[in-house]
C-alpha cells in the first residue's frame, strides 16, 4: 500500500465524508450563483432553524433502518407530542409536564409499535403505517382538528433551554440536534445496544444464536424511535408557538431522504449517523438554496432527486473500502495496468 | 470407584420432546456426551440433528424432558444461550455464526461484550484480543485480513477458523459443530478437522454434526444416527468400520423407504 492510499484509507474511515463532500459543494454552488443570500449568516440561521427537528427524526431512522426494519409513524408521532405539549401547558400553565408528558407519549407510541413488530410478527411497514393513521387520527379528534397557538410559551424555561437563541441569533436546538447525532453514534458504534442493532438488521438468526435478544432489543427501539419523534415534535411546536394537527406530514420523505443520501443501506446491518447528518443538512438546503439561486421554484425537485441520486450512487461507489477504492478506481482509469487485481466496484 | 457410579458427562439429555404446534421434531431423545468424548451425530436433512442443537445451545427449551449440564441439571425453562455460554458450551453453526457486514472485532465479541459500566463497549480491548485469536489460534498471517475487516470478506473455511477460534478463546468445555465442513475445500476441511482433534487433546468434550460418514468416523469416538426426531443407533468406534458404518446408514435408509412404500 502507498502512503497516499492509506492516507486516502484513513480520510476514507472518517464516516460521512463523501456526503460532506457533496454538502459543501452544494453550498459552493449556491454560494457561486446566490452570492448575495449564502455569504451572509442569516440564510445558515435559518436552516439551523428548520433542520434540527428532521435531523433528529432521521436520527431515530437511522436507527431503525440499520436494524432492517422500517419506521413509517414517526411523523404522527410528531403530531401527537405537538398536542401533549401544547393541551399540558394550557392546562398547566409551566413547560415541564407537558415536556415529559409529550416524550412518554411518543415512547408509548414507540413501544406498541416494536410491540407489534416484535412480539406479534407484524412487518414493521404495515404496523408502523397503520400505527401513522391511527395516532394522527388519534391526535385530530382529541384536538378537535383545530390549531392551538401557545404564544406564552416563549416566556417559559423550557422554549428557552432548547429553543432559544445563543447571542440572539444563533438557534440551540440546533446544538440539541448535533448534540444528539454525537451521543447516539456513540450508542450506535459504541454500545451494545448499538451492536445488537447492527447484527439483529444484519441478520437475526445470527444474533439470536450468539445469545442477544432479539425481540426485546427490537421494541427498545421502536420505543427510542417513538421518543425521539416527541422531542422532534416538541422542537417543532416549542420553535413555532403554534401546535397545528397536521404538523410533521411532509417529513417522512425528506427524513428517510436524508437517511439514505447519508449512506445508510436500506438492507440493513450498518448505519451512518454522520452521514444522515450531513444528509439532513443537504435536503434541509435545498429548496432555499435552488430558489435563492433565482433559477425558479419548479426547479426545486429536480434538483433535489438529482442530489440524492448522486449522493447515493458515489455512496455505493466507495462502498466499504472507503475512499482508498475511489483511488483506486481512479487510478486504474488513468493507466491501465495489466494485473489481474481485484475488481473495484465502480471500475469498468 | 464404585461401579454403579456412571461416568461424568459434559452433557445427558433424558426423554427430550419438542413439538412445534403439533408437529412433533424430537421425541424420547436420550443421549449424552462424555467429558472427554467426540460424538458424530448423523442424520438427514430434518432429522431432527439442528433442533435438538438448538435445544441444547439454549435457543429455544424443548417441550419437555430433562438436561444436565456437566451433571448438573439445568432448568430448561431459563436456559437460554448466555446460560449456555456461561456453562461452557459453545456452537460453531455452518453457515451462521457470523454478522456478514460487521467487523471481526465486533464478532468475536457479539452476545459477551467487554464493557464499561454502562454497557459501552471496551473497543481496545476487543480488538487486541481478536487479533492475538486470529494470529496466533486461527493463523491469519498477512493476508490483508484484520481485525476490522468486515466476515463479508472471509472465504467459507475462514469464517469457520473464526467461529471455532472464538469457541476457544471462550474456552468451551463442549464444542458443538453443526456442518462445519459445507461448502469448504478439502485443506479446510483438514484445518477442521485437526482442530476436532485438538478438542479431544486438550480434554474437552465435542458433538461433531455432518453428512460426510468419512469426516465423522475419523474424527469421533462414538456415532449416534438420528431420524425423523429419534435416535435410532449409537455405535463406538471401535466395533464397527467405515465401510460397516457407511453400508449400515444406507441400508438403513432404504430400509426406511422400503417401509415407505409398504
Amino acid at each position: 500500500m502507498s502512503r497516499r492510499a492509506s492516507l486516502l484509507g484513513v480520510l476514507g474511515r472518517l464516516e460521512g465524508l463523501p456526503v460532506a463532500v457533496v454538502l459543501a459543494l452544494l453550498y459552493a454552488v449556491f454560494i457561486f450563483a446566490a452570492p448575495t443570500v449564502f455569504t451572509g449568516y442569516r440564510i445558515y440561521m435559518s436552516f439551523f432553524q428548520t433542520v434540527p427537528p428532521m435531523l433528529v427524526l432521521a436520527i431515530g431512522l437511522t436507527f431503525v433502518i440499520t436494524a432492517g426494519e422500517i419506521d413509517l409513524s414517526f411523523p404522527a408521532v410528531v403530531a401527537l407530542s405537538g398536542f401533549v405539549f401544547t393541551w399540558c401547558f394550557q392546562t398547566f400553565g409551566v413547560g415541564w409536564p407537558g415536556f415529559l408528558l409529550a416524550l412518554l407519549a411518543g415512547a408509548l407510541v414507540g413501544w406498541v409499535n416494536g410491540f407489534l413488530v416484535a412480539r406479534l410478527r407484524v412487518p414493521s411497514i404495515m404496523a408502523t403505517l397503520a400505527a401513522q393513521f391511527f395516532w394522527y387520527g388519534f391526535t385530530i379528534l382529541v384536538a378537535g382538528g383545530l390549531q392551538i397557538d401557545i404564544a406564552s410559551v416563549i416566556s417559559t424555561p423550557v422554549h428557552t433551554i432548547f429553543v432559544g437563541r445563543v447571542f440572539q441569533v444563533f438557534p440551540l436546538q440546533a446544538l440539541w440536534s448535533l448534540g444528539l447525532v454525537i451521543f447516539f453514534w456513540f450508542i450506535l458504534n459504541r454500545h451494545r445496544f448499538g451492536q445488537a442493532i447492527m447484527f439483529i438488521g444484519d441478520n437475526a438468526e445470527v444474533a439470536r444464536v450468539m445469545g442477544i435478544g432479539v425481540e426485546a432489543t427490537r421494541i427498545r427501539l421502536f420505543t427510542l424511535n417513538g421518543a425521539l419523534a416527541a422531542f422532534a415534535g416538541l422542537l417543532l411546536t416549542l420553535e413555532i408557538n403554534v401546535f397545528y394537527p397536521t404538523q410533521g406530514q411532509g417529513m417522512l420523505l425528506p427524513v428517510m431522504a436524508a437517511v439514505f443520501i447519508g449512506g445508510t443501506s436500506i438492507a440493513g446491518g450498518q448505519g451512518v449517523l454522520m452521514g444522515t447528518l450531513f444528509g439532513m443538512y443537504i435536503i434541509g438546503s435545498l429548496e432555499a438554496g435552488v430558489v435563492a439561486t433565482g433559477i425558479g421554484g419548479y426547479w426545486v425537485q429536480l434538483v433535489e432527486g438529482l442530489v440524492m441520486a448522486a449522493s447515493v450512487i458515489l455512496n455505493i461507489v466507495i462502498g466499504d473500502e472507503g475512499l482508498s477504492a475511489l483511488a483506486w478506481t481512479a487510478r486504474r482509469w488513468a493507466a491501465p495496468s495489466p494485473s489481474p487485481e481485484k475488481e473495484g466496484r465502480g471500475g469498468g | 470407584m464404585a461401579e454403579s457410579n456412571p461416568a461424568p458427562t459434559a452433557l445427558r439429555m433424558i426423554d427430550i420432546a419438542k413439538y412445534f404446534g403439533s408437529v412433533c421434531a424430537l421425541k424420547d431423545i436420550n443421549f449424552e456426551v462424555g467429558r472427554n468424548e467426540i460424538v458424530g451425530l448423523i442424520g438427514d436433512n430434518g432429522a431432527g440433528k439442528s433442533t435438538l442443537v438448538k435445544i441444547l445451545t439454549g435457543v429455544f427449551p424443548p417441550t419437555s424432558g430433562q438436561l444436565f449440564i456437566a451433571d448438573r441439571r439445568v432448568d430448561t425453562g431459563s436456559y437460554s444461550v448466555k446460560t449456555a455460554h456461561s456453562l461452557g458450551i459453545e456452537t460453531v453453526y455452518q453457515d451462521k455464526s457470523l454478522g456478514e457486514k460487521q467487523a471481526m472485532w465486533r464478532n468475536f465479541f457479539i452476545g459477551r461484550e467487554l464493557t464499561y459500566p454502562l454497557g459501552f463497549l471496551r473497543v481496545r480491548e476487543q480488538k487486541k484480543i481478536a487479533h492475538e485469536i486470529m494470529v496466533n489460534t486461527i493463523g491469519f498471517r498477512g493476508r490483508g485480513i484484520g481485525v476490522e475487516s468486515k466476515a463479508s470478506k472471509l472465504s467459507g473455511g475462514e469464517r469457520q477458523g473464526v467461529a471455532i477460534g472464538r469457541a476457544m478463546h471462550f474456552e468451551a468445555d463442549l464444542i458443538i459443530l453443526d456442518e462445519p465442513t459445507v461448502a469448504l475445500s478439502l485443506k479446510e476441511v483438514r484445518k477442521v478437522l485437526n482442530f476436532v482433534h485438538k478438542i479431544k487433546e486438550g480434554g474437552k468434550a465435542c458433538i461433531y454434526i455432518s453428512h460426510n460418514i468419512a469426516d465423522v468416523y475419523e474424527i469421533a469416538d462414538r456415532f449416534v444416527v438420528i431420524d425423523r426426531g429419534e435416535i435410532v443407533a449409537g455405535v463406538e468406534k471401535g466395533k464397527i468400520s467405515l465401510k460397516e458404518l457407511d453400508e449400515f446408514l444406507l441400508e438403513y435408509s432404504h430400509g426406511l423407504k422400503d417401509r415407505g412404500r409398504q
